[in-house]
């Protein structure tokens, strides 16, 4: 049977896609950030995922204002790169695992998520620039990658109690897939950041720090908390967070942390990054 | 009725809602044909002449032709819609997002090395906290 092996989180800052393919890794400002993830990407070495789940936010790339689903999943066996204003990333186009996808498709909505269904999706920097620093520049990226965007734009998001829950049921699907498949949970964006108005540039290492502290210690009050906790606290794009929380749901009751990573600043943004273990 | 009151309580801070949203949707979509390298091309040749292809108030219109950003926000403008603007003209998040703010470019960037905006003052217009 498949099996959900990690959650890995990161914040998926465009700035970091920007530094990476324009040769600029390792200056000052950058080194840094890349290093954070060293260790992540030697232990990702050893633990390589036949898939990853990965939850992310579509920046207005795939999805203008026209057609705005709360949660979707990419079924497709293979997703290019989108042109967000610059030209497409120069990085491996997205492998998925169409089988898997459909699964777990069909399980959630039978476990009543209305899962939008997905078959063309150009994907931005939020799901690539989690890949290239956790994988670096590989000809191919090494993981088949099944793309699950949740709304975080169009107000309002999904609850965060809500995207815990979509967690667990992807972690149901998961379970019930008859191959053996080592799978992971990613959950992308956050921490801290606000990149609009007068407010912009806001950081709240507190709020950051207590977030992933609770990831282990206290899931239960994380899926409590309001949006408008976050954006108050921690700036209008930290509602990104809510997708931290599909990652955590999918791990069950128990978890451990392996690896975190936090560094400020990374453009506007305050840098997370999470590995767990499920324990239970 | 869901109440959504308290999105407008944070200082500094314009969350898109469904009626922002809707004051928007032209700006945004204009802001969408941008991801396609011929339209920046002819956004880039001729802006005035651009805009006047699509149904926007002449407000809003102003607003991108003098990249404030702040103005396209009130107008119902989405950041990340936006982004697609200052994508077209080359420049960063962290450029944007400094112009917003009434720093220079300069003191943005330092404000953000020195570890970010304090959240404290800024969280409630109504608290004053």
């Amino acid at each position: 049977m498949a099996r959900i092996s990690a959650g890995v989180t990161s914040s998926h800052v465009p700035a970091i896609a920007a530094a990476w393919d324009q040769g600029r890794a390792d200056d000052d400002y950058w080194r840094p950030i890349f290093a954070g993830f060293e260790w992540s990407k030697r232990w990702i070495a050893e633990n390589m995922p036949d898939v990853v789940v990965l939850v992310y936010n579509d920046h207005a790339s795939a999805f203008s204002l026209e057609l705005i689903p709360t949660f979707a999943i990419g079924c497709a066996d293979r997703f290019e790169i989108a042109d967000e204003g610059y030209g497409p990333r120069p990085v491996p186009a997205v492998e998925g695992h169409a089988d898997l996808a459909w699964h777990i498709a069909q399980s959630t909505i039978l476990d009543e998520f209305d899962m939008t269904i997905i078959n063309k999706l150009d994907v931005d920097h939020g799901l690539t620039v989690p890949l290239t620093l956790m994988f670096g520049q590989p000809e191919a990226w090494p993981t088949k990658i099944i793309p699950v965007p949740v709304n975080v734009v169009q107000y309002p998001p999904p609850t965060g109690n809500r995207c815990f829950l979509l967690g667990q049921a992807i972690r149901r699907a998961v379970e019930s897939y008859p191959e053996d498949l080592n799978v992971h949970v990613w959950g992308t964006g956050g921490m801290s950041h606000q990149l609009q108005g007068p407010r912009a540039g806001l950081i709240n290492r507190e709020f950051d720090t207590a977030f992933l502290d609770r990831l282990t210690t206290d899931p239960e009050a994380l899926r409590k908390m309001a949006h408008i906790e976050y954006v108050r606290e921690a700036g209008s794009e930290a509602i990104e967070l809510v997708m931290w929380l599909v990652m955590r749901g999918a791990l069950g009751e128990h978890a451990k942390e392996l690896y975190r990573f936090y560094h400020v600043p990374t453009s506007n943004t305050a840098l997370g990054h999470i590995v767990l273990e499920p324990t239970s | 009725m869901t109440d959504l009151s308290e999105f407008d309580d944070i200082p500094g801070t314009t969350l898109f809602t469904a009626q922002r949203s809707r004051k928007g949707y032209w700006l945004n979509q204009f802001c969408m044909s941008l991801m396609k390298a011929e339209n920046r091309e002819r956004f880039k040749g001729d802006e005035r002449a651009y805009l006047d292809e699509w149904p926007m108030t002449e407000a809003q219109k102003q607003a991108v032709l003098a990249r404030d950003y702040n103005a396209c926000i009130a107008e119902g403008g989405n950041i990340y819609f936006l982004a697609k603007i200052f994508a077209t003209d080359g420049k960063s998040y962290q450029y944007a997002a400094g112009t917003m703010t009434g720093m220079t470019q300069e003191e943005y960037a330092e404000m953000m090395l020195a570890g970010g905006r304090s959240i404290e003052g800024v969280r409630s217009i109504k608290e004053g906290r």
